[in-house]
């Protein structure tokens, strides 16, 4: 086990749908990975396609940068369609 | 400049308001070595818990049965590694969880302690040990460590098919010939206590539960999972039509519950302290699983090194 690589799996359940993060796991190369995944994480038909990436090539943002990442966006109420109060003649919009 | 106390106070208004704490989270060391401690003991158990069960693999009665007992046992399998992957979210090794774990260092589930003697027995595991592990398990659904609750959540999804397994192997057994059913009420007298031990002890001789409750990391005290499983259990034994092995079970109407007797705690320590039927024969086991895996992981290693050096000199 030593020095074989992290991998982050990422699943498709079904055409149409995103890939989506599941879990984790080793092994020695990205060929493994696919085949480790495929036996961990579709053990009863979850999924069409699986995606590994090595842990380390994921860059993540940081927990402590949360309020200036995404606080800004608290208070812009007008990227909201509920913002635009519409008259009620009007039936669809 | 922040105190470790405001952090302290910030962690736990997270958890007082039901959010959960991730990976990269700031979290009180003391409450990523409870998660590690927890997450890596409920890791071990699903591995040597294939043990018992695979002793039987090969003696299944029929095709389905082995089946679906290879289908069970490659679970367990894949929830240890879902559980050894949230373990190591929180900065420790695969390596070094593997080492405790042969080492003696971490614990495993007292229950799988103990041998499989018969076929019944693994009808009885299916029903009482994973009973008790999906009462535990669909607690910890809600526990606050994010990757530990996603790990609970597919490890649940997987789980209710193992009980059912095991209850339509004694149901089975149970409409069949005297000796049959004989067989049954034998495996369910030896496994109903180990598995009431599960829970682990009392409320009031658990030493880290109060502090495990207030974090949110358990959901539910010991006592109160036990009582529900006797409670959930009582009425699935009548339906077999065999007796569970407690004087003392009988509803209590004024609590709305059942009462049952004491456990033996003195087995249990000494189970947990490594003196069960099996303890040594599990762990050697597992240790030459591992010693005799080696050379396998050692030539994959040196197969995705020869194929990255061709990549890199048909790169060049």
């Amino acid at each position: 086990m030593k020095d074989w690589p992290l991998y982050e799996v990422f699943i498709r359940s079904k055409n149409g749908l995103n890939h989506k993060h599941v879990g984790s796991l080793h092994a020695s190369d990205a060929h493994m990975a696919i085949q480790n995944a495929r036996d961990v994480y579709t053990r009863r038909t979850e999924g069409v396609s699986i995606w590994v990436v090595e842990a380390k090539h994921i860059t993540a943002s940081n927990p402590d940068d949360k309020e200036s990442l995404f606080d800004p966006a608290e208070d812009k109420v007008y990227r909201h369609p509920t913002f635009y109060e519409l008259p009620n003649a009007l039936k669809h919009m | 400049m922040e105190n470790v106390n405001s952090f302290e106070e910030r962690f736990q208004q997270k958890i007082d308001n039901e959010e959960k704490i991730e990976a990269r989270d700031w979290m009180p060391e003391a409450y990523r070595k409870t998660l590690i401690r927890q997450i890596s003991q409920h890791a071990h158990s699903e591995i040597v818990g294939m043990l018992p069960e695979g002793n039987f693999i090969t003696r299944a009665p029929s095709l389905k049965r082995k089946l679906a007992l290879l289908a069970k046992v490659q679970d367990e399998a894949g929830h240890g590694l879902y559980l050894y992957s949230a373990t190591e979210t929180l900065g420790i090794s695969r390596d070094e969880l593997i080492d405790q774990l042969h080492s003696g260092k971490a614990k495993y589930s007292s229950i799988f302690n103990y041998p499989t003697l018969t076929w019944s027995d693994i009808g009885a595991i299916g029903w009482l040990v994973d009973g008790a592990a999906i009462m535990n398990q669909v607690a910890l659904c809600r526990t606050s460590y994010g990757p530990y609750a996603r790990a609970m959540v597919r490890i649940c999804k997987e789980e209710s098919f193992h009980q059912r397994q095991g209850y339509d192997i004694l149901l089975t057994m149970c409409n069949g010939t005297a000796e049959q059913k004989e067989m049954v009420q034998d495996s369910v007298n030896r496994w109903w206590w180990p598995s009431l031990m599960m829970f682990g002890p009392s409320d009031s001789d658990s030493p880290h539960s109060a502090q495990s409750l207030k974090w949110k990391v358990k959901r539910l005290s010991n006592d109160e999972l036990r009582q529900r499983f006797v409670d959930m259990t009582v009425p699935q034994a009548e339906i077999l039509g065999i007796t569970l092995p407690d004087p003392l079970l009988k509803y209590n109407e004024s609590r709305g519950h059942y009462d049952f007797g004491e456990i033996d705690w003195e087995e249990f320590r000494q189970v947990v302290s490594g003196n069960g039927p099996c303890n040594k024969e599990r762990l050697q086991a597992r240790v030459k699983a591992h010693e005799e895996g080696n050379w396998v992981r050692e030539a994959a290693s040196a197969y995705a090194e020869k194929m990255k050096s061709k990549s890199l000199a048909s790169v060049a």
